[in-house]
């Protein structure tokens, strides 16, 4: 049977793609967070998943405003990575696992989850910066990787507590599979960040840290807040901390803690990485 | 008709994108997302104003588009990420962008954010946070 060996969080901003074309990451400005990864790659070179799933938002690559899926999931063979606008460097595509994928939706689905399915679906930066920031240092990516999009860019968005209940359905659907896989999900975006208006630049690092002692111990503290409210705390791009809810939603409810790692600033934005691994692993 | 109002509308400096916004900004939003394509970038370089009509934009948002008037385009409604796709290739940061929003320059904006980051070792410390 297929099973989740744990979970990793991390932000995905476009800056991290750009600091690691460039090779900066050893510079003054970039070093403390970049080096608060290696414990997580040392620990994805040891559990060695067969799949990762990428929980992100998509900014306006492969989704415009004319169609606007709440939840979407990836059931393709394979997943490109575009040119988004944004002058980031074009990564090499992705391998998928579309049955796996289409066995997903299936579960899911059947737990009332209605997510859209894709059968073409163009990656962008909050799904492979990630990827690169676990894997550049690889000649080719060593998992097949799912996507797993949020809309959390127009709204009405979903709640936190409905992430963190699709991550109880992902749970159930991954350790439903009959293949034998060992799969790892990536909770990416935030933390606390506003990109637009007069409030721009604001960063919340006491509601950050919350959010993450939240996501390991108590992620009903999180969960039970209101989209506004966290708009207030966290900022409007900050809002994509809910995609760490689906991950930890598939995870068990005690996990162990195996790295915690915080940064500030990076760009606009707060950096929290977390490595959470299933007591089982 | 009526837009509903939301708790997220008093929240100082900050435009929600919501079904109002993306309702009215529907063209402006179109027009940044053709911005994903070179060949559409390289067209709207040559004659803004007549990338903007080929869109449909109204008068006030193509003067805001032609003048790299970000706060205008953001209180019109045009999203921040689509947004990006037009400030990026025109050599503007989200840095540069940000401190557009808040009239103060670029280099303030960000010892803003480094402030930010102040103090923050000694509580990550005692909270058993790595550090090296």
């Amino acid at each position: 049977m297929a099973r989740i060996v744990g979970g990793v969080t991390t932000s995905h901003i476009p800056a991290i793609g750009n600091a690691m074309t460039n090779k900066l990451e050893q510079t003054p400005y970039w070093k403390r967070f970049f080096d608060g990864y290696e414990p997580v790659k040392e620990w994805l070179a040891k559990v060695e998943p067969d799949i990762a799933i990428v929980v992100y938002n998509d900014h306006g690559l492969n989704f415009f405003l004319n169609q606007m899926p709440t939840f979407s999931l990836g059931c393709a063979d394979t997943y490109a990575n575009s040119d988004e606008g944004w002058g980031l460097k074009t990564l090499a595509s992705f391998e998928g696992d579309a049955q796996l994928s289409w066995h997903m939706a299936e579960s899911i689905i059947n737990q009332d989850f209605d997510i859209a399915t894709c059968q073409e679906m163009l990656v962008d930066h909050g799904f492979s910066i990630p990827m690169a920031l676990m894997w550049r240092h690889l000649p080719e990516w060593p998992v097949k990787a799912i996507p797993l999009a949020v809309n959390t860019v127009q709204h009405p968005i979903p709640s936190a507590k409905r992430c963190l209940a699709l991550g109880n359905a992902l749970r159930n659907a991954i350790e439903s599979y009959p293949e034998d896989l060992k799969v790892v999900i990536f909770g990416t975006g935030g933390m606390s960040h506003q990109l637009q208006g007069e409030r721009a630049g604001m960063i919340n690092v006491d509601y950050d840290l919350q959010c993450m002692e939240s996501v390991i111990n108590d992620p009903d503290w999180l969960a039970s807040q209101t989209t506004t409210e966290i708009i207030e705390n966290a900022g409007t791009e900050g809002v994509e901390v809910i995609h760490w809810l689906v991950m930890r939603g598939a995870l068990h409810p005690n996990v162990e803690v195996l790295h915690k790692h915080y940064h500030v600033p990076i760009s606009n934005t707060g950096a929290g990485v977390l490595i959470l691994e299933n007591a089982h692993a | 008709m009526t837009w509903k109002k939301h708790g997220y509308d008093s929240i100082p400096g900050t435009y929600v994108f919501n079904g109002e916004t993306s309702h009215a900004s529907y063209p402006l939003n179109k027009l940044l997302f053709s911005f994903n394509h070179e060949e559409n970038r390289e067209e709207f370089a040559a004659d803004p104003a007549a990338y903007a009509d080929k869109y449909g934009l109204s008068e006030e948002q193509k003067t805001a588009l032609v003048n790299d008037d970000f706060l205008g385009m953001i209180r019109m409604g045009a999203n921040i990420y689509y947004l990006a796709k037009l400030a990026v290739p025109r050599g503007f940061s989200v840095q540069d962008a940000g401190a557009a929003f808040q009239g103060v320059t670029t280099e303030q904006f960000q010892k803003n954010l480094e402030a930010k980051g102040e103090g923050v070792i000694d509580k990550l410390k005692e909270r058993g946070y790595w550090n090296g």
